[in-house]
């Protein structure tokens, strides 16, 4: 090495390659398996009559895929990135990062097969048999080990922001993880929780909602800010407010899971705390929410030429919308309309499809030339493209379950003057079936976005080095 | 002195406030601004290094690509 300069350190892009090209192939199938079981709702008949493909097992597979296959393949080669190139050092731990990339990957091929199968814990985004979540543990253990030895080793006297909310979310996703799998087994795929009753209830959604709050949410902004001051060429909007909008995120989001639970067998005082910590969250996230919005202040004009910029800043606009939805619908009043209906279905979606993946495509976007030494992707043009198909497709499926769930919840809750249900269950499934079928139609523009993005994303890596040259914008 | 249960808690909510408090304070604080804009702006650091490099060794074989 004859320069001495900061860029020549010896980075390990290797893992961070593996993940980033994982996270666009993850994102088609677990996006894939989601419109299969929208249509099987609209076409029963989609499951062939085999065990393998019913509902109620596609369904955890689904949501396993686009949380744990594309979400956290999406955060571990961010971060990967990140840590390195904020700390000025490579990774620490050797191979330990290439294990984490394999033992990641071998869990979710097991979550592919054993859930299709029927071995489930039953238990909502932890569904995974004790054989499986062990390995979980150790890989995640191991993340930990090489983000925070990369941190310890790092050449910069200050953290970068980023780096706070990844290293919350993975030290917190450990710990959630290992408190909420803990089990009795019986066999290699059955086990039992050592939690009964409403603490076991309590317990699955202290995991469930910090699931959203950690790995959902701050580990996605500690994507965001570092990927969104980037592609906008400006340091972030306030540096002192991502302080105070870590603390105070973190401090709070451990406590909204009773809203889970309102109106069960849970304690009315947990359901009350879990109520008001979610509503007082509202303010972290938009705090949040705003600072990256506003770091494109005085550049606005980026958002009509740049459709990576155009994916993070529209990131941010559904992230400032579930987070005020999310705080309305923990509102008790509320959830006794919302709950159990299409309405939460929508409001995930708006999160998962609006918030994480548009957030994870502008930063994929922006990562893979840099990975794979161009100066941009293959095609701006399908970028475009990409973007226009997956807001369209995230706003028929967030209408179409808007409507489908308050009209479910309005039909349920509907009484006749003798106190009897205006309403058969059937019903309200009945009405449901056109606005299945605009979410059917939502998930495909999805899917055919992610098509795309491989399409791109493949080009741009069979390419000839630096042959790719950024466009210089007048 | 016995403290029960609830003023335990109430004490504890007290000085997650102040905490808190002391966090705002101390990351407004005018002590810190120049700190923190450094912090901000080092992402791009690599960038104008590398840039300036390029620039100087324009006539130099790069052998690598990062």
């Amino acid at each position: 090495m004859s320069q001495s300069n900061a860029s020549s350190v010896d980075y390990n892009f290797d893992v961070v390659r593996q993940f980033a090209v994982m996270t666009v192939i993850w994102g088609i199938v677990g996006t894939s398996i989601g419109v299969l079981i929208a249509a099987q709702l609209i076409w029963p008949v989609l499951n062939f009559d085999t065990p393998w493909l019913t509902y109620s097992r596609l369904r955890p597979l689904h949501t396993n895929v686009v949380i744990f296959a594309f979400g956290t393949s999406a955060l571990f080669a961010s971060s990967y990135y990140v840590v390195q190139r904020t700390c000025k050092t490579t990774l620490f731990g050797g191979k330990l990062a290439s294990f984490t990339f394999w033992g990641w990957q071998t869990v979710i091929v097991l979550a592919v097969i054993t859930l299709p199968l029927g071995f489930t814990s039953s238990k909502e985004y932890a569904e995974l048999e004790w054989p499986i979540d062990i390995l979980i543990a150790v890989v995640w253990i191991c993340y930990a080990i090489v983000f925070f030895g990369t941190l310890v080793k790092r050449k910069t006297s200050h953290i970068y922001v980023a780096n706070w909310f990844f290293g919350g979310f993975i030290l917190t996703v450990a710990v959630l993880h290992i408190g909420n799998s803990m089990v009795i087994p019986v066999s290699m795929m059955k086990s039992y929780s050592i939690y009964s009753g409403a603490i076991d209830a309590m317990m699955q959604w202290w995991y469930g909602h910090n699931a959203v709050g950690f790995l959902l949410t701050a580990g996605f902004l500690g994507m965001m800010y570092y990927f969104v001051p980037k592609q906008a060429e400006r340091p972030v909007y306030s540096y002192r407010l991502s302080i105070v909008h870590f603390w105070a995120l973190i401090s709070l989001y451990i406590w909204a899971g009773p809203h889970h639970l309102h109106y069960t067998a849970l304690p009315d005082w947990a359901q009350s705390v879990g109520m008001v910590m979610s509503i007082v969250l509202f303010l972290p996230s938009w705090g949040g929410m705003i600072n990256g919005i506003m770091t494109l202040s005085g550049a606005w004009h980026k958002l009509r030429y740049d459709p990576i910029l155009r994916f993070l800043i529209v990131s941010l606009s559904f992230y400032g919308m579930s987070t005020f939805e999310g705080p309305m619908m923990a509102i008790k009043s509320v959830n006794a309309l919302s709950h159990y209906t299409d309405w939460t279905i929508g409001h995930v979606h708006s999160g998962a499809l609006g918030w994480v993946a548009m957030v994870t495509i502008g930063a994929m976007y922006h990562l893979i030339p840099v990975l794979f030494n161009q100066g941009r992707m293959y095609s701006i043009k399908l970028i475009n493209v990409h973007f226009w198909l997956h807001t369209a497709g995230i706003i028929l499926y967030i209408v179409a379950m808007w409507i489908s769930g308050v009209m479910q919840g309005l039909m349920w809750r509907a009484v006749n003057t003798d106190g009897t249900l205006t309403y058969s269950f059937v019903e309200s499934l009945t009405a449901s079936y056109p606005f299945y079928f605009i979410r059917f139609v939502g998930g495909i523009l999805v899917v055919i976005g992610f098509f795309l993005m491989a399409y791109n994303m493949f080009k741009t890596i069979y390419a000839k080095d630096n042959s790719l040259k950024p466009v210089e914008i007048i | 002195m016995t403290m029960d249960y609830g003023t335990l808690r109430g004490l504890i909510a007290l000085l997650i406030l102040a905490l808190f408090t002391i966090i705002v304070v101390w990351s407004y604080s005018k002590k810190q601004k120049g700190a923190f804009d450094e912090a901000a702006n080092s992402i791009f650091e690599e960038d104008n290094d590398k840039a300036k490099l390029d620039n100087m060794n324009s006539k130099q074989e790069s052998n690598k690509n990062v």
